[in-house]
C-alpha cells in the first residue's frame, strides 16, 4: 500500500541526506510500527509517506514513494490527502483554526471531502465515542491539554477514513491509559482495511499490537519483522531503541540459568509470565 | 537546602475549574519525589506552585518556612528551577548556549561562572555539539533537553521536571535518569511529574499519587504501586515488573528489573 523504493532524501536546508536508500513496504490492512532513536529520520519518513515531502517541504530526492497506484511526488497534495492521512507530532500544528468546537474540528475534513451530512454526523459521533472524547465535543480545541489535542488530531484523521493513516508519535503527551486507548483504536481499524504506519517510542504497546516493525537508524532501514523478533534483537542497543523491561529481565535471568534456554526472549507481559512460569515449573532447557 | 511545605492548597482557574482541592505535602531537602496521576489530576498545577507560576487560591506553599506568596517569581527562581513540559514556554534566545547561560546570568552569577554552569549543563544533557544551533532548528526532543539544560545551569537547590521523558528516546531517558541521580547525589531536591511508571520506579525514592486535585497516596514505589485500589482510582498502570510479579502470583512488591531479579534469585521463599 505504501512502498518506498531506494528512496533518498535531503531537506532543502541541509547538506547530507536524512533518508538513505529506504526500501519499505506497508501492506494493506496491516498495522506497521516504525521505531528509531531521535534524529534517525522517523518523522521525515512519515512525512514522505504522506506526501508532505516533497510537496510541502521541497528538498532533493531520488528513488520513489508510492501509495497504492499513486506516485507521491507526481500526485498533487490535495489528491493525496484523500488517500493518506498524516497525524503530526505536534497536535497544535494540525488544528485547522477554522472551527470553534472539537466536534466541528473533527468534522472539518469530512466537510472538505464532501461527505453527506447524515453520514458525517454518524462518523464524528462514532469516532468521538471510540476515542472517548465525546465529553469534549463542545469545547474549543485550543482550550484542551496537549494530550487531549493529540486525541482530537487522531480523531480528525480517522473520521476521514483514509486508506492509509500515518501517525508520528501521536500519543507523546498522553498518559499511559490514553496512549493504550489510541493504539488499541488504531489496531481495531485494521478490520476496516485501513493501513496504519505508526511512529512510536512505546515498545510495549507496539509489541502487543503491531503486525510488523521497521527499525530506522541514521536514515536507513536496518531491520524489519514481527515485533517479537525485532524487540528481542541483540542489536537494539546499537540502534538506540532500548528494550522493554520484560526483555531485559528475561535476558538477565537467562544468564543466571533462570529462563528456559530454548525459549525466545519475551517482549510482552504475557510472554514474560509464560516463560518465568515454565522456569518455575522446572523447564530450563 | 530547601524544604517545601504545602498546606491545604486550593487552586481554581479563572474558568471556575478546581484543579487543586486541598493538597498537603511536605518535601524534605534532598528528596526525589515523583508526582503521578492521569491527565487532568492536578500534577502540573501543583508543580507550578513551587516556583510561583501559579499562586494559591487559598492555602500556603512555603519554601524554608517562608510563604511563597511574599516572594516574587524572580526571587523564587533562584531557589526552584522549573522545566516546562513544553519547551516553547521556556526558550527564547537565538542559540542553545545563550538560552542556557541566560538563567545563571540573570541570577547574577557573573560571566565566567555562567559560562561554566552552562558548559556543565550542556554536557550533562548531551547538547554540547548543538551549543551554537538555534533552539528552533532542533528536533522537539532535543529542544526539550535544552529546556532541561537551561534549568540545570541555574544550579537551584530544587529542580522541578514536568514530564521530562515524553518524546525522548531510550538514550535520552537514560541520560535524564543519570541527571536525576546526579542531582540527588549533590543533595538537591528533585520533584518530577511523570506518566512513565518505569522511569518513576527506577529513579525516585518517593511517589505521590494525585487524583481529582488531591493527594490520594504517598510512599515508596513499592508501597504506592501495590495499592491497587488507589492506582485504579488514579488510572495509573503499575510498572512493568510489578505487573509481571503480580501475574506470577508473587506477594513481594518488585518495581524494577534489579528488584525482580533479586526476588527471582531468592527462590520461592524470597518472593513472598
Amino acid at each position: 500500500m505504501i512502498r518506498f523504493r531506494d528512496f533518498t532524501y535531503a531537506y532543502p536546508t541541509g547538506e547530507a541526506p536524512v533518508l538513505h536508500g529506504v526500501d519499505l513496504e506497508v501492506r494493506p490492512g496491516r498495522f506497521h510500527g516504525l521505531v528509531g532513536a531521535s534524529g534517525s529520520g522517523k518523522s521525515t519518513l512519515a512525512m514522505a509517506a504522506a506526501g508532505f515531502i516533497p510537496h510541502a517541504q521541497g528538498g532533493e530526492s531520488t528513488g520513489e514513494v508510492t501509495v497504492g497506484d499513486l506516485v507521491v511526488a507526481d500526485t498533487p497534495l490535495p489528491d493525496l490527502v484523500t488517500r493518506v492521512g498524516l497525524v503530526q507530532q505536534d497536535p497544535f500544528d494540525q488544528i485547522s483554526g477554522a472551527r470553534f468546537t472539537v466536534r466541528e474540528e473533527i468534522a472539518f475534513g469530512c466537510e472538505n471531502l464532501g461527505v453527506e451530512r447524515g453520514e458525517m454526523v454518524r462518523r464524528v459521533d462514532e469516532v468521538m465515542e471510540r476515542l472517548r472524547i465525546a465529553p469534549l465535543a463542545d469545547r474549543s480545541p485550543y482550550e484542551l491539554s496537549g494530550g487531549q489535542q493529540q486525541v482530537v488530531a487522531v480523531a480528525s484523521m480517522l473520521v476521514m477514513r483514509p486508506e492509509v493513516l500515518v501517525l508520528d508519535e501521536p500519543t507523546s503527551q498522553l498518559d499511559p491509559a490514553g496512549s493504550r486507548m489510541v493504539v488499541e483504536a488504531l489496531a481495531a481499524v485494521r478490520a476496516t482495511g485501513m493501513t496504519v504506519l505508526l511512529v512510536e517510542h512505546g515498545l510495549e504497546l507496539l509489541a502487543e499490537h503491531a503486525d510488523e516493525l521497521h527499525v530506522i537508524a541514521d536514515g536507513r532501514i536496518v531491520a524489519e519483522g514481527p515485533p517479537a523478533d525485532i524487540l528481542t534483537d541483540p542489536r537494539l542497543d546499537a540502534w538506540g531503541i532500548g528494550r522493554t523491561r520484560f526483555t531485559a529481565a528475561a535476558a538477565e535471568a537467562r544468564r543466571d540459568g533462570l529462563w528456559p534456554r530454548s525459549r525466545p526472549l519475551p517482549a510482552t507481559l504475557d510472554g514474560a509470565a509464560a516463560g518465568f512460569r515454565a522456569a518455575a515449573n522446572g523447564e530450563l532447557e | 537546602m530547601t524544604a517545601i511545605a504545602i498546606e491545604d492548597l486550593v487552586f481554581r482557574y479563572p474558568s471556575g475549574v478546581t484543579a487543586l482541592d486541598g493538597v498537603d505535602l511536605r518535601i524534605d531537602p534532598g528528596e526525589t519525589v515523583a508526582v503521578i496521576g492521569q491527565n487532568g489530576a492536578g500534577k502540573t498545577t501543583l508543580a507550578r506552585h513551587l516556583n510561583g507560576i501559579h499562586r494559591p487560591t487559598s492555602g500556603t506553599v512555603r519554601l524554608d518556612g517562608r510563604d511563597t506568596a511574599e516572594r516574587s517569581i524572580a526571587s523564587l527562581s533562584a531557589s526552584v528551577g522549573y522545566v516546562f513540559q513544553n519547551p516553547a514556554e521556556q526558550l527564547f534566545a537565538s542559540t542553545v548556549r545563550a538560552d542556557v547561560e541566560f538563567g545563571p546570568r540573570n541570577l547574577g552569577r557573573g560571566e565566567e561562572e555562567a559560562r561554566r554552569l552552562a558548559d556543565r549543563a550542556l554536557e550533562a544533557t548531551g547538547l554540547t555539539p548543538f551549543a551554537d544551533h538555534h533552539p528552533y532548528h532542533l528536533s522537539p526532543a532535543d529542544r526539550k533537553r535544552v529546556a532541561l539544560a537551561a534549568v540545570l545551569a541555574m544550579d537551584t537547590p530544587v529542580v522541578v521536571l514536568d514530564e521530562p521523558t515524553t518524546g525522548q528516546d531510550h538514550a535520552a531517558v537514560t541520560r535524564i535518569a543519570r541527571i536525576v541521580a546526579a542531582l540527588r547525589d549533590e543533595g538537591r531536591t528533585v520533584v518530577a511529574v511523570s506518566h512513565d511508571m518505569d522511569f518513576v520506579a527506577e529513579n525516585f525514592a518517593r511517589v505521590v499519587v494525585m487524583a481529582q486535585g488531591r493527594v490520594i497516596a504517598d510512599g515508596t514505589p513499592g508501597e504506592v504501586f501495590t495499592r491497587s485500589a488507589d492506582l485504579e482510582r488514579a488510572r495509573v498502570e503499575p510498572p512493568q515488573m510489578l505487573r509481571l510479579a503480580a501475574e506470577l502470583g508473587w506477594a513481594r512488591p518488585v518495581t524494577t528489573v534489579p528488584e525482580f531479579l533479586d526476588a527471582l534469585r531468592a527462590g520461592p521463599s524470597g518472593r513472598g
